[in-house]
Formats: C-alpha cells, structure tokens, sequence
C-alpha cells in the first residue's frame, strides 16, 4: 500500500504535520484488553450497582419491554446504519420514521411530527423557540413556565435558551393541590405573552387543569406547549383537544416507549404541531413520496431549514435525532397497540394508588395533595427523607426521589413512582421495610 | 443565458422591480435566482402594511437545496402579496416576471435615488455569479 | 442482496381487535378513576397487528438498509467505522440498563467509575484538561463548547465579544450553533492550498472576536499547517479557540488538540469512538477545556473522592460548579452510548489509540493514489491526505453531464454506500471519501474497481450513470413533490 502511495513509511503520512505537535506517548490510557478482559470488568462493575427494586420516576420510568423490540433494533441494518441521507439505501430507516410520525401524531392529537429530538428536557426547549419564532403576534419571546414542571427541564431550557434573548418566567403552583395556580396567570392579563408551558401531568405525577390553561393562554394571544407523558395519552385527552383550540406545539420524553432506564439515556424526545407551523419545527422529518417508476418511497424533507444548508439562519443547530431509541418506540408501540398501553396505563395507576395507600398508612407519612394524578405521588414525612432512603437502598430498594433542593418549601417530601414493572409484593416488601426504619427512627 | 428583460430595474442581490404608473413597484426575483435555486417548493411573503427598509429581508423562497431570503430592493410598505404562490410557487419558475410577482410595494422615497441597475448591468453581475 | 417486495405500512397489517396480548399487563381490579374533562374519549389510532405482525415487518424494513455490518460506506467526515458487539453487550448488562439515573450512590458506583474513566482517558487522548460527558450530540457538544466561550468572556466583565469566526469550508452546524448562542458568525476564506487565510484572518480579529471554530485536519481532509499561527493570532486578539473533533479519527494518537493550542473542543463519540451511527442517533458529544474554561463546564460531570478501594464517585451539581453554563439534558447525556465508547477505548488501550490515526490516515492514502490513478481528479493533489479526502468531479459534469450525485447513485447499484456528496460546499461537484481504519485492502480495491467502472460507464453509457441506481428498492426519489405535497403522516388528524 505504500508503494501505491510513494511513501516510504507510515510515518511519513503525518509529514506535514509539525514535529513539536506530535504526542509522544499516552501514559494515562491503561493498556488493552481483548474482549473477555474487558467483560469481567464491566461484569464486575455492574454486579457493584446490583438490581434495587425501584420506585423512582421522576423523568424515567421502568416498564417492561417486550423482547422483540431490542432483537430488532440491535439488528446490524437498524443499529449500524447511518443517517438517511441517500434516501435509496435507508428506506428501512425512512419508513420507520414515517410510521413513528404517524404514531405520535395518533397520540398527541397534532398533525405532524418530526422524526425525534435528543430528549424531553432539550424538546422543551427547542419547543420554546420555536414558539417564539412562529408566533407572529407576540414580540415580547416572553415564555411562562409553571415551577409544576419537571425542574432539569426547567434549567436545560434556562440554558438552551438564555443566548437568544428569550426571556422565562415561572409560575407559582397551590399548596394544596399540587397545580399551577390560577392567580399566578392572572398578574399577566394585558401583558405580551408568547407562549404558556403545561406538563401533563405535571412533575409532581398531579394532573392540571388543562383546558382552563390553554384557554387563558389562547385568549392572550400566547401558544401553548404542551409537555407529556406518551403512556398517559392512553388514557388522558391528548393536547390537540385540551381547550377551544388544542395546544400548539407537543413535547415530551419517549422513553417510556421501549427505552430502558439505562442510567439515564439515551432516550428520545418527541415533538409535534399544527400542520400550519411544520416550516418552524427544527429537527428532521420524513415525507412519503414516489420514485421515477411512480413506486411510493420515503425521504428526508424541509431540509432547506436544516443546518446544513441554512448555516446561521438554521431553525436550530440540531443535526441528528435519537435513531435507535426512536425506532425502538415505533416498535414497541405498534406491538402494544392502544389496547395495550391502557393497560399499562392503567396498571401504573394501580400499582401506584396501592403505593401511596401502603405507606400514608405508615405514622409519619401522608399524601402531599389529594388532587387527581397519573402513576406518581408527593408523600411528606415527618422527618428529613434522605437518611431514609440510605436506609431503604442498603435494603436493595431505591424508594423515591427527594424533592428537598428544588422544593423546599414543601418540608421533608418524597416523589415515589410505582409501575406495571412492581408487583404487588414489591409494594408490600417496600411498606414493610419502611414501617421498620420509621421505628428504628427518630421524629425530626 | 438567462432571461434579463430591459424594461426592469434590478438588485444585486437579484430581485427586479417594475415601476406601476400609479408610483408603485412589483417585485419578483430574476430568471437568473429562481434557476440557481431549483424546483420551489414553498414561499413566505410578508404580511401587508409592513414597513421595510432598502435591503431588509422580508420574504423566503424555499427549493430542495436552499432556503433563501429576497431582501427589499427599495424602502416602502407592503400593499399587496401574490396569494397565488401559497399553492403554485413553481409560478415564480415557470413565469419569474410575470405570473411570479412576490409583493407590492409603495415606495417611500424617489425610485431614482434607489442603489438599482439596467438589464445590462445586472446580466454582468449574475453571469459573473 | 435480494430485493424483498416493497413493504407496505404497519397500519395496513391487522385487524380490529388484534393485538399482542402476551405483552400486556393484566387488567387491574381497581384502577383510580380520571376526572371526565380530562379523560381520552377516544383511541389513538395505532397499529392492531400480532407479535409475529411487527417483528416480521421492522425485520424486512431492516433488510432494506445498508449499514457497516453489511456494506462498506466511505462517507467522509462521518467515521463509518465497525461497532465492535461487546460494546452492546456490556451497555446491555441487567444492572446498568436497568438502573436509574437518579438511583443513591450506593447503587451507582460501578457505572460512575466507568464514567470517570471515561473522562479521565479522554482528557488524555486530547490533551485536555476537563472533560464533561454530557451533551447528546456533536452539535449540541458544540453549542456547549460556544456558550463556554461567551461565559468565560462575560465573566470577566468583556461584554463586546460576540463574534465567531468560522470558516467558508466548516459544517453548517458551526454558523448555527455561533447564531443559538447570541453570537454573529464571520467568515474567512480558505488559501488556495486549503490552508486558512491568515492575512484574512488578521484582518478579522480585534475587540469583538470571542473566538474562531476550527477543524483540524480540515473539512477539507487537509492537515492546517498554520494552526500554531492561528492560535497565536487569535489568543493575542484575545479570543479562543474552538476545536470541531468531527476529524479526530485521523489524528488519535499522533497529535492532540490541547498541544495544538485549541481552548475547548468537543469529541463525537459515534465517529471516532465508534458509538453505533443508529440510523441517526443517539451520538455523544463529549466536550473538553483547557484550565481556564473549567469552572464552566456542562453539569453533570463525575468527581472521586479517595483512590483505589477506597474511591467513591459522585455526581457535582450546582452547588459545586456556580458558574457552569448549565445542564443541557434531563438526566445525564447519553449514558447507554457513553459506556459503549468506555468499552471501546478499553479495549483499544494505549497502543491501539495511536493505531487509529494511523491506520485511517494510510487507507486513506492508499485509496486517494488508486483513484488517481483510475482517472479521479483530487481537490488538492498537492497535499496529503489525512483520514479523509476530496475528488472533484467538476470536470466529468462539465464534458460528460455525469455528475457527483449520479456516480453516487451508481455506486449503490454496485453494493457501496456514496460518499459524502457537495459537502464541503467550497468544492464544486465534489466526494468527500473516508475508509477508516477497519476496513481491509481487499474492500478498498474492490471500492476502486467499482469507481473505475463507473468512470468508464460516464463515458460509454452516460444515461445509465445519470439514472442510477437500478438495482436498489426504490429509483432516485421526487424530492421536489415530497416538499410541495407533504404526506408527513399517515391518516393524520384534523387540524
């Protein structure tokens, strides 16, 4: 090969680049393992973190997966493919986008979608953007954000967004209920709004008083951006009907849908509007079309808005969706159907309503609010939460989320979670254990 | 060779404008742009009564390969955008200065005093590219 | 490969009421009921098929795709590497898939220590002194690695910078991350050489200038010789440099940014560190700082207190960083695809590190004097290549009508994925061509059979090369109708 070339070495390559530049070695990179060395490491390593029972949602859920779904995505073609740009080669990939549009349109009730964002968190935050940019009758960029929504997606849209001059406001949430207060909208009647956040449900697992929401927010010239869980829209009524109008933009995280927990991704964000705004949704989408023999085929479309060819006047700077978990959601949808995940859904509401009943039995335990909610609940003690977890996990189970940074004001408060995924021994195991701390115990 | 009729007045950045007897400009892009950006797909006029300056982008045309802005060629308000590209953009292809208008505009100061060229000076500036 | 009949969709499989019931959970007893206003009064409208249903369809769409695992795809700029399977594998392992990202630090050391490792062995490959893991993508590293920059000049009370020079030749993604960012892009050309114009660029810098984004080797697969000038002039503007590790491929082992003089760079982890492509995802877009970017970096990041046995990880939040630019993803960035890179540079160590570069550089070389000789024009004959290069068909488009696109096409019908077409946008009608270092002579050669022949069918039979491919499951596409009549949905709802 170096003859073909005319080198006389390898070295030889890198002649141009200059000498004082080259490395001269990598100490701080161990050396090599073949790859059973490297798997009793990590086999190790994994046995370290073990298989708590887990009762966390907060963002991520634990549902089953039906095997099928990760025997086809780990497929050679799927997981190893690239981006589809040549359209000829990826239509495996292309059609799959085209019916995973297809589904969240199905779910949220809005007309497009695009073909999936990096996660929930960072899809809020584009959705903010993209608000600003398509509603023509506002110029404020001012955009409302209830203190009920997920608090990193609170501060990834705080940092996503701070270098374009948008301007975010959060809103107060009732004590007692666990929703956005109705009085924290009404200081901004008159006012240049752009655009009202809702999540649905809300971070606290608390279901919020949609249609009033969108409705104040139609009526003061803001779009609304609406932020959900994609099992719940089995059984909650999705965006597109919430209000006179429907929301306008829809995000949410897919994980749910077919991804693992996984430490924490990769997951997939979702995003979906009004046909009347597709030209303002950043990321890629697919369209259906034919080929020169009039066969129908699939392809990447709108790409003129795209970063490769836009450059500074891109809708955004995003180049790339999240593939294989986004495949991966279609799969587990199309097995699931709607039947299927009403179960689900309605198994987590169970499963959960059997949690919160278990353990605001337990003395120093009760339910933070008493409002309607989907498969989460605020449980507030009578002493600080996190020894108690501690104590929990040394028993195998990671009990819950500690609100105590973002929320304070709510005293020692927990967020517990329980899905299809727990049994109900799983929930007796975790009241009994917890009974048990709380005695061994003192009151704060 | 594309088309570059002598009557219009042109910018550089290949917009042509048509002066109306009433004192109002029509304004479309040249034969010259709606070729370099190919089959379009999609057009964004502005909305009427907006006021723009010389060189102010305020329409997108959109091809498969690029989304480019038309910038004002002379300061003035919008009174009328051609409805018709909402369905049929490959108008502004088939018919670039005719059927293809994009807007109206009202001037809003002496049209000699606009930076515009002659056809001769504009099929320099676009064969140059 | 065999052409299995066009499949149709998967809303056209099933039948009302079917469904696959082994999958579902049981019905409960008693399920909380939801308020009336807010209950679905209707079903979404998803697939009804069986188990056998879907997997039998997303298989045969599987079978459609071309993929690394099945065919050789010298997409320049994209390091379409092997994604060695213990990757997966240990990614897959029960206990890191199933663990929660906000699980207690008792169940969550084994994952933080790989993670920290992680940092630790990419700090060292690029010279770097910080490394923060969690940005989810190369654009959104990118996004980090300018909003640094602006943080690091407001914090010291230099508000007038908000420039970003980049390069006529860099990737779209480097103008629109300077825009996302509240920053205005200015271009500078590149020599006739590839090199970047310094005379340019010294005419460019000055009070306004954060910084200028860089890629080294270039877009344009050429080392830039000048970088040491580049740096001098910017960081005495007062700028920083930004490094686009989009090319690292050609250079680990061999040189790192941080020697080259580079502030913060981001890494794309599904390039050189061989995470799976996905067919568009998930990508990692690691970023790393020299000293004096540190305190801004992206949260979350892992810390160790103590060594060996002792060592305990944890996470550093804001408390600890205050001047951070922020967290910029829900939990931790893509954690599955962080501990597939870990694998791989475990496995390739310290020795298999330096092979890298060398191994994608010499393909490279090799593959460019082949073409050459078979009849191919190169952009820039008079350097070196380094892991990637650029043919220019300009010629070929001017005598024959034949142009880049269609030898793309052509090679599909040949069993290889096209190169990377009209990017970079500076070279008319050109391929941007990148082997890797995975692939073996004998595919190399056969790649260059199969661009000689199409050369000659540009000659000998034009139309065949202008209307390729044939042999695939669609024919060249209508673009131009999918963006008039958009069909984004199937059966979508009403507005």
């Amino acid at each position: 090969m170096l003859a073909a070339i005319g080198a006389p070495d390898i070295e030889a390559l890198f002649e141009e680049i200059p000498a004082a530049l080259r490395v001269r070695s990598l100490a701080g990179v161990p050396e090599g393992l073949n790859e059973q060395q490297v798997m009793a490491l990590m086999y190790a390593r994994a046995r370290q973190d073990g298989r708590p029972l887990n009762f966390i949602g907060a963002g991520a859920y634990e549902h089953h997966i039906p095997a099928a779904v990760w025997a086809i995505v780990a497929r050679g073609e799927f997981y190893s493919a690239y981006t589809p740009y040549q359209a000829e080669a990826s239509q495996g990939t292309l059609q799959t986008i085209y019916e995973y549009q297809s589904m969240i349109s199905a779910l949220t009730g809005l007309q497009v979608a695009n073909a999936s964002m990096y996660d929930g968190a960072t899809a809020v935050a584009e959705a903010c953007l993209m608000a600003v940019r398509a509603n023509r009758k506002s110029s404020a960029a001012r955009v409302l954000i209830p203190r009920t929504v997920h608090p990193n997606y609170r501060a990834v849209t705080q940092a996503a967004t701070g270098g374009q001059g948008l301007k975010l406001e959060e809103l107060a949430y009732l004590r007692a209920s666990g929703q956005t207060a109705a009085d924290a909208l009404s200081s901004y009647g008159g006012q240049d709004v752009t655009a009202l956040v809702i999540q649905q449900p809300n971070f606290f697992g608390v279901l919020e008083e949609v249609d009033a929401l969108t409705d104040w927010a139609h009526a003061r010239g803001a779009l609304v951006i609406a932020v959900v869980n994609p099992i719940s829209l089995a059984v909650l009524k999705p965006p597109g009907s919430w209000g006179q109008r429907g929301a306008d933009i829809v995000v949410g995280d897919g994980q749910p849908l077919g991804c693992p927990l996984s430490s924490g991704g990769p997951y997939f964000g979702f995003m979906a509007t009004r046909m009347d705004y597709v030209r303002q949704m950043p990321g890629r989408i697919v369209g259906r079309t034919v080929d020169l023999d009039g066969r129908p085929g699939f392809t990447l479309t709108l790409q003129a808005r795209e970063q490769h060819i836009r450059r500074g006047k891109a809708t955004s700077n995003i180049c790339t969706n999240q593939g294989l978990l986004m495949i991966a959601g279609t799969i587990y949808c199309a097995m699931m159907g709607a039947a299927g995940l009403e179960r689900v859904a309605q198994a987590c509401m169970a499963r959960t309503a059997q949690l919160v009943g278990a353990l605001s039995r337990l003395p120093g335990v009760r339910s933070a609010f008493g409002t309607a909610r989907f498969h989460e609940a605020v449980l507030l003690f009578d002493r600080p939460v996190a020894p108690l977890l501690e104590a929990l996990a040394a028993n195998g189970i990671e009990g819950g989320f500690d609100l105590g940074l973002h929320y304070p004001e709510l005293g020692h408060a927990l967020l517990v979670c329980a899905t299809e995924a727990r049994s109900a021994a799983d929930v007796a195991a975790y009241a009994q254990r917890l009974s048990e701390l709380l005695k061994e115990s003192r009151v704060a | 060779m594309s088309n570059v009729p002598a009557d219009l007045r042109y910018a550089r950045s290949h917009e042509w404008v048509r002066e109306q007897p009433d004192g109002t400009v029509e304004v479309g892009i040249s034969d010259h742009a709606q070729h370099a950006l190919g089959d379009l797909v999609f057009v964004e006029v502005p909305v009427v009564g907006r006021a723009l300056q010389a060189g102010e982008a305020c329409a997108v045309v959109e091809s498969v390969k690029a989304a480019s802005d038309v910038y004002a060629p002379v300061a003035g308000s919008v009174i009328a955008v051609n409805e018709a590209l909402a369905k049929a953009p490959e108008l502004i292809n088939q018919d670039p200065y005719g059927a293809g208008w994009i807007m109206r505009l009202k001037p809003s100061g002496p049209l000699a005093a606009a930076e515009l060229l002659g056809a001769e000076t504009y099929a320099a500036v676009a064969e140059a590219g | 490969m065999s052409l299995p009949m066009c499949e149709r969709l998967i809303f056209d499989y099933g039948r009302a009421g079917r469904g696959a019931r082994g999958q579902w959970p049981a019905a409960e007893g008693s399920v909380p009921e939801i308020p009336a206003s807010l209950r679905r009064s209707r079903p979404p409208a998803l697939p009804e098929v069986s188990e056998l249903d879907v997997v039998r369809h997303y298989t045969r769409l599987s079978q459609l795709n071309f993929s690394i695992d099945t065919h050789f795809y010298p997409l320049g700029s994209c390091t379409m590497k092997y994604n060695p399977r213990a990757c997966n594998a240990a990614a897959m392992l029960p206990e890191f898939l199933g663990r929660h990202p906000l699980a207690t630090a008792r169940h969550s050391q084994g994952f933080l220590a790989c993670m920290y490792e992680l940092q630790e062995m990419l700090m060292e490959v690029t010279g770097m002194k910080g490394v923060a893991l969690t940005p989810m993508a190369g654009a959104h590293g990118e996004f980090a690695g300018v909003a640094m920059i602006r943080a690091y000049h407001r914090a010291r009370a230099d508000l007038a910078r908000n420039e970003i020079i980049v390069p006529t030749a860099a990737h779209g993604t480097n103008p629109a991350t300077a825009t996302m960012c509240g920053c205005v892009a200015r271009e500078i050309g590149v020599g006739p050489d590839g090199d970047v114009d310094l005379a340019a660029l010294r005419t460019t810098v000055g009070p306004r200038t954060a910084g200028i984004m860089l890629t080294n080797p270039s877009t344009l697969g050429i080392f830039e010789r000048g970088i040491a000038e580049v740096a001098r002039i910017v960081h005495e503007a007062g700028g920083l440099l930004y490094y686009d590790g989009a090319n690292l491929n050609a250079i680990l082992g061999k040189v790192r940014p941080g020697d080259m003089g580079f502030d913060v760079m981001h890494m794309n982890l599904h390039k050189t560190f061989s995470t799976p492509h996905g067919g568009g995802g998930p990508g990692a877009g690691a970023v790393g700082v020299a000293p004096r970017l540190l305190p801004f970096m992206p949260l979350p990041i892992v810390a160790r207190d103590g060594e060996g046995d002792a060592a305990r990880y944890r996470w550093l939040s804001e408390a600890d960083r205050p001047q951070s630019i922020g967290r910029l993803t829900g939990f931790n960035g893509n954690a599955g695809v962080l501990l597939r890179a870990y694998v791989y540079m475990r496995m390739l160590g310290r020795e298999g590190m330096s092979r890298v570069g060398e191994y994608a550089t010499l393909n490279s070389n090799y593959l460019l004097a082949r073409l050459q000789q078979a009849g191919y024009v190169a952009a820039y004959p008079q350097r070196r290549a380094s892991h990637e290069f650029i043919l220019t068909l300009k010629a070929l488009a001017q005598q024959q009508g034949v142009t880049a696109m269609d030898v793309a096409k052509r090679l599909l019908d040949y069993g290889f994925h096209a190169p990377t077409t009209y990017f970079p946008l500076l070279v008319p009608e050109c391929l941007l061509i990148e082997p890797t270092e995975t692939e073996s002579k004998e595919t190399l050669d056969a790649f260059v059979v199969a661009m000689a022949t199409i050369l000659s069918e540009a000659g000998s039979e034009p139309d065949t090369v202008r209307g390729a491919p044939h042999r695939m499951p669609v024919r060249r596409l209508d673009d131009v109708r999918a963006a008039r009549e958009l069909d984004l949905a199937y059966r979508p709802v009403s507005g």
